[in-house]
């Protein structure tokens, strides 16, 4: 059911560091340090780029993204996660899989990314509150994670759980959600190729703010349905329940695939301001499925969009 | 001996000028453009400029409406710096609202009128801001005299509404519940029921 992309892409094509390194203060310092990074490739998490599944946007800074997060096990300002998720423990780490698979039990980080293909891919991210990024995530799919689990054939859900650590994750300290974090997916839309297990960006090990060790990453769908720290994989039968949801229905359904013609009901979804373009930045308009339609509209084909929000 | 300290306090106060609350008070705002300026404001400054102006015009205001109580409760007159916070705070909303035209909106009327009328949170913040803006204008003197002090009062009590409407603007533009738009609501509506309060017990009995 799912095709893996075969690159002829070789390793000389990844993005040298230099090439993203703190491009800003790259460019402000003039191009004497542009040779400094020339030389630090991708060590550990040598992932190839799949070109096939990247976007040729220009990269928001690793700055950027490493600085603005929605992580609200951290707190609810943009800044709290990069302020206090070093407090986090990321390893060891394991993640419990249970519901309808053959394969249940608890597996360790180590054990999950053995043997996957790790790959580079360079995807759009749009927050449903109207920002986007451009991140160059590296992960692997989530469809051979799950293949190797062996889900059911009444399984028709996966629902995710973030690790609930409120001595570590001060925001957890306090009601802001109902923790733990949770989101799902329909099984189809697991196994879609573009949906990942991201572990790293730009080439390093996941940065705990933007959820480590390992996290969700589904790109046509606005930021939150990609749930972080993930210590819980279920496979049911039925639409599991999810945090935002759960939080203000009429707001944030099940799908939420990013959709410019269905508004929040207190703001609009039709443009973006994209993140980094400082404070002269011109928004743009937001694309259905978040640019991904060739990808995934088949997976809503005679579903109305509207409805199912 | 309470009371000497208290007169010390206000005779102190009297001799404190004005003035410098306008030079003064919008510093930070004039401090945070130029952050923004120089790319020191993170991922999104113009995020960072509207919510800090909009915040910074909330605080006033509700520094504004502490004048009162404080006057009745604690015996401290500071009603003569409330003209310089009130257009301070007013300046805010202003820069707050004209970051989100300008910056945020780019001025795209079409989008920009689509939100006002279509978002609460945006239209309440328009009642905040053109509730402010007689009380801006009528911040002097001559407006004084000419409407006279009684429909100056009364006029003025509009800063009730501004105080409300940006409550209620935070409140409802937030995901989830985050502790400080309820704390300023809490503060605004407590302010505001003191006076409602002291309004009703103020009324001669009827027999």
């Amino acid at each position: 059911m799912t095709y893996r992309f075969k690159t002829n892409l070789k390793y000389s094509d990844i993005t040298p560091k230099s090439g993203w390194l703190n491009r800003r203060q790259l460019i402000a310092s003039g191009t004497a340090s542009t040779t400094l990074g020339m030389t630090a490739i991708l060590s550990a998490n040598a992932a190839i780029r799949n070109e096939k599944y990247s976007i040729e946007d220009e990269l928001t800074d690793y700055e950027d993204i490493t600085s603005y997060n929605n992580f609200y096990e951290f707190g609810n300002s943009k800044e709290d996660p990069a302020r206090y998720a070093h407090n986090l423990t990321t390893s060891p780490w394991e993640v419990k899989v249970d519901g309808l698979v053959n394969k249940p039990g608890t597996y360790s980080f180590d054990d999950i990314v053995k043997n996957v293909t790790m790959e580079e891919r360079i995807y759009r991210l749009r927050c449903v509150e109207a920002w986007s990024m451009v991140v160059p995530w590296v992960g692997f799919q989530l469809s051979e994670f799950l293949e190797r689990v062996e889900p059911l054939s009444d399984a028709k859900f996966v629902a995710f759980e973030t690790l609930v650590r409120p001595e570590e994750m001060r925001g957890q300290q306090t009601r802001l959600l109902d923790w733990p974090y949770r989101e799902g997916l329909r099984l189809d839309e697991a196994m879609h190729p573009l949906t990942l297990l991201a572990t790293g960006l730009y080439g390093e090990e996941m940065p705990n703010q933007n959820g480590a060790p390992i996290r969700l990453v589904v790109p046509w769908k606005y930021g939150f349905k990609s749930i972080k720290s993930i210590v819980r994989m279920s496979l049911v039968s039925e639409m599991p329940p999810s945090t935002w949801n759960l939080q203000a229905p009429r707001e944030y359904g099940f799908y939420s695939n990013v959709n410019p013609n269905r508004s929040h009901p207190r703001w609009s979804q039709a443009t973006e301001r994209r993140v980094g373009g400082g404070l002269f930045a011109k928004r743009q308009e937001t694309l259905m499925f978040n640019g991904y339609g060739d990808e995934v509209a088949s997976l809503y084909a005679g579903m109305d969009l509207i409805e199912n929000y | 001996m309470a009371m000497s300290i208290k007169h010390r306090i206000n005779a102190t106060i009297r001799r404190v000028p004005a003035w410098p609350i306008y030079l003064l008070f919008p510093l930070p705002g004039i401090g945070l453009f130029w952050e923004a300026l120089n790319d020191r404001l993170g991922a999104d400054p113009i995020q960072v400029l509207e919510h800090k102006y909009g915040e910074y015009g909330l605080q006033l205001l509700i520094l504004v409406l502490l004048i009162t109580p404080i006057q009745r409760l604690v015996g401290i007159s500071l009603v003569k710096f409330r003209r310089a916070i009130g257009v301070v705070a007013f300046i805010y909303v202003l820069a707050h609202m004209l970051t989100w035209l300008v910056l945020d909106q780019q001025l795209d009327l079409g989008a920009i009128w689509t939100e006002v009328v279509k978002r609460p949170y945006i239209t309440v913040g328009m009642v905040g801001f053109l509730s402010l803006l007689p009380l801006a204008v009528t911040s002097n003197n001559l407006s004084v005299r000419r409407l006279g002090p009684i429909l100056w009062r009364r006029l003025h009590k509009l800063t009730y509404i501004a105080a409300i409407a940006g409550a209620a603007h935070y409140l409802l533009l937030v995901k989830a519940w985050p502790i400080e738009p309820i704390i300023y609501a809490a503060i605004v509506a407590t302010l505001l029921l003191i006076r409602y309060w002291w309004k009703i017990n103020s009324k001669p009995r009827r027999n």
